[in-house]
This record gives structure tokens, C-alpha cells and sequence, in this order.
């Protein structure tokens, strides 16, 4: 099998992929028409967008109703969305019954909440330890003084049962991530602690919790808690489903994190351990530091869900946003067929964009972390 | 095109023939013009630095990657996008993967005996039977009956090569065998592959453990940048090397200088 | 001298006792705030007169409840309620699990599909669904269109066999005729005939490597056979349709608007997420699997079937369980449309009227975290036996 050897002389020139091989048509040939069977699925697909798109933009936009004082446009023309009913009903969405003159108060406390939000979920952002004390200790504080209000200060109080609508929703999911994420870790680092008594009460609580419905535990907390404390305590009536938030979140955190805290290794602990570093120090330094950024997509992502259980809390008396949303679909003034669907789908769009636009956040966190382990 | 290509002289149709082979990944050109014909019982290794396209040659031989111009057939049959010729093509051509790509939940046995069973229709003792000599020639019968994940990398690779050997292929490629294992194992991988040149197999091999090449290949094939660039008899290959760019990859992978 | 202190102060910094103090002050802790909970809740509920044994399970209930799937009237006891209650969550689990898996599944393998259309049309739907409350598509359905139907006199009507109204979905109620044993006979015996069929083949395979389309063999049993014998005896079914008498629409097979609304959001909702799991876990599985099946000869089906399958649903079980557990726990939201399920017959009705506020709630509580329990343990012992095996 003698073979003659072969030297290049002119080095092949670079060419371009044939027409059929790559660029639009390439594309659609591998991706939309494989095969007869994805023929098929294409024209369908096609053919069922082609029919329902044109009159779902059209509900929503050329034949809606945009401006109108009461229902009586809306109920001439029922073949579009009313979106004059939310744009008059926005003020109680976004405030409940809060009083009017106060809600610059409740802008601020968002805006400032935000603020801190962002600075926190910025990677590389500038002394985020500072950050995180300010959210987690001095932010709380100032808005429950704000929010609620404070006769020294001259803010006069606002009973939590005016309280609302959309700020609700953000406030009680943002109060349960501030409480939630340091009682998790908490609960996350007992479960992994070598004292038996320690690990045994984790376990139960988080087991417990993860065991039950969310429902459940709001009812817990709303029945239940003002028996356990003294008469004269009675916990307001905001604060109870709150609480139930914080317990039911802080559990799912403790999961998340203790995800994280597996997923560190033995070195790290190893190398803090063998610096000299104990407990305390070593978990405040180095080892939750790592973990927590490790879980920032799994932080979000309780927070998404957190978010969507806030719905629930209208069980014990809170008005969320849903809430505040079935609460003006009841107005007479505006009574029609196309109320409910306009303002349920309204109250869709309003989660899905706040949802899928912290889910996306969290993707991409993800994906930074992923680089940056490489 | 080149006019000193020369083409091997067979009396028999060849085992895999690369004609005016082009690939591109989207619009990136990284099978530049290949022609090269592999005899019967011919030994080709293919080195080159990494992107040179040398692993993406031989996935080609078993359509695991598609060409878009040129044609490459295979004992025979040309690969085009007929499902029934390549999976005729896949029968008689096997493949060992870097990182050996046994199936986790079966045993060792299964997996050697998976694709006799299901594609020859063997029987199954028949199947065990072959299974069990091939593992005894690749020498790790005693670990027939463990799962992949409780042995070391040498005798996955193994396991691997004997997977491969029971659909009797008359081709045989190895993709960087043994580019995933440590140190002290890659000689046993490397003596059985040894043992399967010397058996007549014919084999294409893109490796960088150039003492394998100089012992059992046929041809040496240099690869970069998407081309062919130089095939020679391993003597001639590795002690004068013709291209630049020869000397050169050999210079930095060999450290000596040409 | 020395060796004395040295010994001394090791003795409070020893781990051992360091780890004692803080498990004691722990339990001291807890114990310490349940002792005060228990107290206080003593005295309060003493103050309010609530009752702080279980005798109200043996009490009259004195409310009605629209479904009950044994008997119950309002002269029945508490106790009933729950038990009432507790079959009709179950009822909703044993319904929506199985379809919202179907679905799942279905949509789970659109998104893996190499058709650009199909994928993204279940990814709109995934993502959809996976970033609306459970609570305002369950309000969606109820109110905005099951509540919306017409009233039992202007039904939509199918085929004039199946009504929709709002007062719920009308099927014909099948009542079982003597040729119905019959048809039962027929089924159990196809799938008899078709079990020993597909062992048959294994056998014949092993033995001598031909393979038998033991799916096709199998699919015309189940349905040939029943289908022939049905002819020979008869139907083996009347149907019992609903006819409209008076207002109401009287006969067949009734489901009320707040069981399909919540049984049609569950599975809308949870489908999403088990189709996440799913194409997680077939996208799990490395690429190299299917490429070494195919390098052996196995066409995509069998790759599929005897390599890529089997790996993915080991990673796909311990979530899709976890989420068959949350099926459970969100029929709970069954309380917001007024479906009488065990947290609204309980937790609510009945707990308002006896106000055993800590009873109710402790038995709700423990009916959930036993069936949680009793699911995890069940995919402990199951991941441990199939688990792959590693060194």
C-alpha cells in the first residue's frame, strides 16, 4: 500500500457558503420545513396567527375605547377593550384608598426602594455592602414611618386598611424579601450546622412550611396570631398576612441558599478553616458573600413568585392590586361586559411585563456568573 | 487547486474517498477543498493545531456533521441526506469519542450489546457472547457487569472501543481518544488501539500523541486552518517535513527545530 | 499551676460545650415562646369563649355544600365536612395531575421541537403562564367566562349531548347497562392478551433478535377487540343527557363552573412548568449521548427510546413530583371561586362558625404536610433505586 506523499503549493481560498446552505432561505429550510410533518405544523402555525392576531390587536388597540368618563361608551361598543375604565380607575389601582394628599409619601418610599433595588442587583456596582445595610435595616424603618406615618413628624397616621392597590403589592413582596432573605440564610446555615438541635429545628420549620399551602399559612397567621400574643397586642391587621409572608418566603429562601452553600465546595471552607478564620468570620467573608451572589437568579426568581402569592393576601382583608382591580370592576358607574375582561387582561399584562422582565434580569444574571465561574 | 495532489493507487474500491469536500459552520469556511482517499486496512492519523478542522473531518465520515459541497462516500455509499444510507453508512463505521460517551444506565455488557441487539437483531446470548470476547480482547471482562460511572477513564475508553467493535465495522474512528484521560492510562488506551492496527482495521485516527502516529500509521495528514496541508509516510513526516507550516506545528508540539 | 488555667479557660472555648450552650439556649428559646403562645392562647380564647377541645367535630354543621362525593346534607356533623371536604381536594388532584402531566408532556416536547413556529409558540405559552398569578387565571376563568355563559335556558349546546351553561358543563351521565360487563370483560382481557403479547416478543427477541411492533399489536387489541364485542352484545352504555325541566337543566353528568374553572386553571398553569422540566431535562441529557447512539447505528426513534428517554427522566422525576405536590397546595386557591374544597369547607366555613381557630387549622395543616411527606418519601426510596450508579 505504497502511498505518494502531498505538500500544499497555494493555500485554498476562503469562499462563501452556497446560497441553499446558510442565510434566510438555509433557515427556514432546516428550521420551519424539515419534513412534511413540519410542513404541515408551519402552515398551521401560520395560518392560526394569521387569523387570531389581527382581531386581538384589534380589541386591544383601534377598537378600544380610550377616553370615557363611565361605562356607557364601553357598553355601546363591546368589541374592544374599555381602557378608559383603567385609566380612570389608575389612581385606586396604584393607591387603594390611601389618602389623596399623602401618596406623594408613598412615591417617595418607592422611588428610594428602587433606588436601593437597583444599586443592590448591580453587579459591579460600588460598595454594595453599604447598600445592602441600608435596604435591609434603615430602608424598613423609614418606610413604615413614612408609609404609616408618625405624629412627631408631623405625618399624620394612615390606617393600614386605606392602604392599596399596586403599592401594596410591591410593599408586601419587598417586606418579604427583606425579612425573608437574612431569616433564610439563617434557617440555610442552621440546616447545615453540625449541632444536632440546631439542624433538627431548621429542618422542621423549612419542611414545615414548604409542606403546606400558602393559603394555610395566611390563615395561620391571621387567626392565630392575635391568640398567641397578649390581648392588648393586637397586630394590625396589614401586618398579620406580612408575617405569614415573611415565614412562608423565608423557607424558600432557606432552600435557594442552601443550594448555594452546597454548590461552594469543600475548598472554600477548607482554605478560610485553614487561615484561621472561625465560624462567624469565615461564613460573613467568604463563604456567604460567594453564595448569595451564586443565588441572585434563584433570590429573583422567589421574588417573581413572591410577588404572584401577594394576590393571595385579599383572603385575610389586604387590598392588593387584584384586589383593588375586582374591587373597581364592581363600580356601577362603569358596569358593562367588557369590564371584566379588560380590566383581568389590564391586571395580566401589569404581572406578566413586572414578572418576565425580572425573570429576563435573572437570565442574564446568570449568565454573567456563568463567564465569570468559567 | 493544487496539481501535485496524488491520488493512492488501489486495485480495490477505497474505504472512505473525500472529493472537493467543503463545510462551512453558518458563515464560517472550516472544510476547505479535502481530497483524500483512505485504502482497505490503512492506518491514517490526522494531526493539526486545534480549529484546524481535524475533528470535524472525520464526524463527516459518519454524518454526525453534514458537508455542503463535494462528496464523501463511504465504502461505497455516498453520504447525502438519505436517512436510510447513513444509517446503512453508521453500521459499518465506528467511533470512539473523547469523552467516551458510554450510556450511564446500563451496565458496561448493555452497552456493548445495545446496538447488536437493536440494529443487527441479534440474539441476545449471541450478542452477550461477542460482548464478552471483545471486552476480554480490550481486557477489562471483569468489569462487564459494573456501571460506567464505577470505573476509571482508561477502562471507559475502553469499554468504549469494545461498544464500537461489536457492530464489526469495517472502519474505525477515534476522535481524540485519549485526550480526556490522565496520564497513566492513555498507554493502555493507546496499546489497544495498537493491537486493532495489527489486526488489519482500517482506522483514522486525529490524535496528538505523535509515538502512536509514528508507530502504526500508514499516512500522517496535517491539517490547519481548514485544509490539507501536507500527508506523508510517518518516517518522512515527522523527520523532514516539507510545508512551513509542517515544520512549524511540529516544532512547537515536538520542541524541536526544523 | 499553669497547666491548671490552661485547662480552665479551654474548658468554655471547647466545641463541644460551646455547641451544648447554644443548643440549649436554642431549645430554651423555642421552649420559652411556646410556653408563651400556649398561655396567651389559653387566655384569650378562654376570654372569648372559644372551645379548645375537639367536640365541635361531632356538632351539626348546618351549611350545604354544592358537591359532595358521599353523603352529606346540613344536618351532618363537622366532622363529615372534612371528610367531605378532603375527597373533593383529592378529586381535584386525581383529575388535573394526570391531564396537566399530558399536557405537559405535549407541550414540554413542542419546545424541543426542531420546528422554529412550534417552539416558540409554546414558549409564548410557558411563559405566559409561568408569569401570571395562579389567582387572576382562576378568576378569569370563573368570572369573565364561566360566569359569563348563558343561563340553563339558552345553553350552548353540542351535538345536543354536551351543554354549557352557567350553571356548569352538562355530559351524559353513562349508566351502565347488563352488556356493560361485557365491554369490561373485553378490556381487561385485551390488555391481558396485550401484556402477554409484549413479554412474547422480549422473549422471541432475546432468543432469536427479531423484533415485533408490539405498540401496533397492542394499540389494535385495546381497541379492536372492546369495539368488537360491543357490536356482538350491544351497547354496553345509556346515557342518561340532560334535559331542560322547569329552569334548571335536570340529569347527566354535572360539573360545576368552580370545578372546571379551577381544574382547567390548574392544568393551564402547571403544564407550563412541567413542560420547563421537561425540556430541561431532555436538554440535560449530553449531546454526546444521542451523537454515540447514532454513531452505532441507532435511528432517532431508538436513540430516543433506549438512550436519551431514560436518562431525562431521571432528572425530570424529583421536580415534576414536586410540582404534582403543588397541584395540591394551589387547589387550596378553590376557596377564592367558592369550590368546596377541604381549606374552604374547613379552614373557612368552619372555622368561622366554631371559631376553633387552633383545631381547624392544625388538622388542615397536618392532612397537607402528610400527603407532602408521604410524596417525598416515596421519591426518596424511587431515586434511590434508579439513581445512575457512580463510584
Amino acid at each position: 500500500m505504497a502511498s505518494l506523499g502531498y505538500i500544499r503549493e497555494a493555500p485554498e481560498l476562503e469562499e462563501s457558503p452556497p446560497a441553499l446552505s446558510s442565510g434566510a432561505l438555509a433557515w427556514a429550510r432546516a428550521n420551519l420545513f424539515s419534513s412534511i410533518g413540519s410542513t404541515v405544523v408551519t402552515i398551521g402555525c401560520v395560518a392560526l396567527v394569521a387569523y387570531l392576531l389581527p382581531q386581538v390587536v384589534a380589541w386591544a388597540t383601534t377598537r378600544a375605547i380610550w377616553s370615557a368618563s363611565n361605562g356607557a361608551a364601553c357598553r355601546q361598543h363591546q368589541d374592544g377593550a374599555c381602557w378608559a375604565f383603567v385609566i380612570a380607575k389608575w389612581d385606586y389601582l396604584r393607591f387603594g384608598s390611601y389618602p389623596i394628599a399623602e401618596r406623594w409619601r408613598v412615591d417617595v418610599v418607592e422611588a428610594i426602594g428602587a433606588a436601593l433595588i437597583i444599586w443592590l442587583l448591580w453587579i459591579h456596582a460600588p460598595r454594595r455592602v453599604l447598600g445592602a445595610l441600608l435596604f435591609f435595616v434603615a430602608y424598613p424603618i423609614l418606610a413604615l414611618i413614612l408609609l404609616h406615618g408618625s405624629p412627631w413628624l408631623g405625618l399624620p397616621i394612615v390606617d393600614t386598611q386605606l392602604w392599596g392597590g399596586i403599592f401594596v403589592s410591591l410593599l408586601t413582596a419587598v417586606v418579604g424579601i427583606v425579612f425573608s432573605l437574612p431569616l433564610g440564610v439563617l434557617l440555610a446555615l442552621g440546616r447545615r450546622s453540625r449541632l444536632p438541635a440546631v439542624r433538627a429545628a431548621s429542618v422542621v420549620f423549612v419542611e414545615f412550611v414548604r409542606g403546606v399551602p400558602f393559603i394555610t399559612i395566611l390563615f395561620m397567621a391571621n387567626n392565630l396570631l392575635p391568640l398567641f400574643v397578649p390581648e392588648t397586642w393586637t397586630p394590625d391587621r396589614l401586618l398579620r398576612p406580612l408575617a405569614g409572608i415573611i415565614i412562608f418566603s423565608a423557607a424558600y429562601m432557606a432552600e435557594e441558599v442552601r443550594g448555594g452553600l452546597q454548590s461552594l465546595g469543600k475548598g472554600q471552607y477548607e482554605a478560610a478553616m485553614a487561615l484561621g478564620l472561625n465560624y462567624s468570620r469565615m461564613t460573613a467573608l467568604v463563604i456567604l458573600p460567594q453564595a448569595l451572589t451564586l443565588v441572585i437568579p434563584g433570590i429573583v426568581n422567589n421574588f417573581i413568585g413572591l410577588f404572584m402569592d401577594t394576590t393571595l393576601i385579599s383572603l385575610v382583608g389586604a387590598t392588593d392590586f387584584l384586589e383593588a382591580m375586582n374591587n373597581a370592576i364592581k363600580d356601577p358607574v362603569w358596569a358593562g361586559p367588557t369590564i371584566m375582561v379588560t380590566g383581568y387582561v389590564f391586571a395580566g399584562i401589569f404581572y406578566f411585563t413586572f414578572c418576565f422582565g425580572m425573570a429576563r434580569y435573572s437570565a442574564h444574571v446568570e449568565r454573567i456568573l456563568a463567564k465569570g465561574r468559567k | 487547486m493544487s496539481s501535485a495532489l496524488a491520488d493512492v493507487d488501489q486495485a480495490d474500491a477505497p474505504a472512505i474517498r473525500f472529493t472537493g469536500v467543503h463545510k462551512w459552520y453558518g458563515s464560517f469556511h472550516v472544510l476547505r477543498n479535502i481530497n483524500l482517499t483512505v485504502g482497505r486496512g490503512e492506518r491514517i492519523v490526522i494531526c493539526g493545531p486545534s480549529g484546524s478542522g481535524k475533528s470535524t473531518l472525520i464526524r463527516c465520515v459518519n454524518r454526525l456533521e453534514e458537508h455542503q459541497r463535494g462528496s464523501i462516500v463511504v465504502d461505497g455509499v455516498e453520504l447525502t441526506d438519505d436517512v436510510k444510507r447513513i444509517d446503512e453508512v453508521r453500521r459499518e463505521v465506528g467511533m470512539v469519542f473523547q469523552s467516551f460517551n458510554l450510556f450511564p444506565h446500563l451496565t458496561i455488557l448493555e452497552n456493548c450489546t445495545l446496538a447488536p441487539i437493536w440494529v443487527r437483531k441479534m440474539p441476545r446470548r449471541h450478542a452477550d457472547e461477542l460482548a464478552m470476547k471483545l471486552l476480554a480482547r480490550v481486557r477489562i471482562l471483569d468489569q462487564a457487569h459494573k456501571y460506567p460511572g464505577q470505573v476509571s477513564g482508561g477502562q471507559q475508553q475502553r469499554a468504549a472501543i469494545a461498544r464500537a467493535l461489536c457492530m464489526t465495522p469495517k472502519i474505525m474512528l477515534f476522535d481524540e481518544p485519549t485526550s480526556s484521560l490522565d496520564p497513566e492510562m492513555v498507554k493502555e488506551v493507546l496499546d489497544t488501539m495498537t493491537g486493532l492496527a495489527q489486526e488489519g482495521m482500517t482506522m483514522i485516527v486525529v490524535t496528538h500523541e505523535m509515538g502512536f502516529a509514528r508507530q502504526v500509521a500508514d499516512r500522517v495528514v496535517f491539517m490547519d486552518g481548514g485544509e490539507i496541508v501536507e500527508i506523508n509516510a510517518p518516517l518522512r513526516f515527522f523527520e523532514h517535513p516539507q510545508h512551513e507550516r509542517t515544520k512549524l506545528f511540529l516544532s512547537q508540539i515536538l520542541h524541536i527545530r526544523h | 499551676m499553669d497547666r491548671a488555667r490552661a485547662n480552665r479557660s479551654s474548658w468554655l472555648n471547647d466545641q463541644r460545650v460551646r455547641g451544648l450552650v447554644y443548643q440549649t439556649l436554642l431549645l430554651a428559646g423555642i421552649a420559652a415562646l411556646a410556653c408563651g403562645a400556649i398561655y396567651n392562647a389559653v387566655v384569650n380564647m378562654r376570654a372569648r369563649g372559644i372551645p379548645m377541645g375537639f367536640g365541635f367535630w361531632n356538632d351539626v354543621a348546618g351549611f350545604d355544600i354544592n358537591l359532595h362525593l358521599i353523603n352529606y346534607s346540613n344536618l351532618s356533623t363537622y366532622g363529615r365536612a372534612f371528610w367531605v371536604g378532603l375527597l373533593n381536594t383529592l378529586l381535584i388532584a386525581v383529575i388535573s395531575i394526570p391531564l396537566a402531566t399530558l399536557l405537559g408532556f405535549v407541550i414540554g416536547v413542542a419546545r424541543l421541537s426542531p420546528n422554529w413556529l412550534l417552539s416558540r409558540f409554546a414558549l409564548v405559552y410557558t411563559s405566559i403562564m409561568r408569569n401570571t398569578p395562579l389567582l387572576l387565571l382562576l378568576l378569569f376563568w370563573y368570572n369573565a367566562v364561566l360566569k359569563s355563559l348563558p343561563g340553563p335556558r339558552q345553553s350552548i349546546s353540542i351535538g345536543d349531548v354536551v351543554f354549557l351553561n352557567n350553571r356548569g358543563l352538562y355530559l351524559p351521565m353513562p349508566v351502565a347497562r347488563d352488556s356493560a360487563v361485557w365491554l369490561l370483560g373485553a378490556v381487561l382481557t385485551a390488555i391481558a392478551v396485550a401484556i402477554r403479547v409484549c413479554v412474547w416478543a422480549r422473549r422471541r427477541q432475546e432468543r432469536t433478535g427479531a423484533q415485533t411492533p408490539t405498540a401496533l399489536v397492542a394499540a389494535a387489541l385495546l381497541l379492536g377487540l372492546p369495539t368488537a364485542v360491543t357490536a356482538v352484545a350491544g351497547a354496553p352504555f345509556a346515557f342518561d343527557v340532560a334535559r331542560l325541566s322547569g329552569f334548571n337543566l335536570k340529569g347527566g353528568l354535572q360539573i360545576i363552573p368552580e370545578m372546571a374553572a379551577l381544574v382547567f386553571g390548574l392544568v393551564t398553569f402547571t403544564a407550563a412548568f412541567i413542560a420547563e422540566i421537561v425540556r430541561a431535562g431532555v436538554l440535560a441529557v449530553p449531546v454526546g449521548q444521542s451523537e454515540a447512539a447514532g454513531a452505532l447505528g441507532l435511528h432517532r426513534g431508538l436513540s430516543m427510546r433506549l438512550v436519551v428517554i431514560p436518562q431525562a427522566m431521571r432528572l425530570i422525576t424529583p421536580p415534576l413530583t414536586s410540582q404534582f405536590l403543588n397541584i395540591v397546595k394551589n387547589s387550596s386557591l378553590a376557596v377564592f371561586i367558592g369550590y368546596p374544597d377541604l381549606v374552604q369547607i374547613f379552614a373557612g366555613t368552619v372555622l368561622n362558625q366554631t371559631q376553633a381557630a387552633v383545631q381547624v387549622m392544625a388538622i388542615t395543616m397536618a392532612v397537607y404536610l402528610i400527603i407532602s411527606l408521604t410524596v417525598a418519601l416515596a421519591l426518596n426510596t424511587f431515586n434511590a433505586r434508579y439513581a445512575l450508579k457512580g463510584r
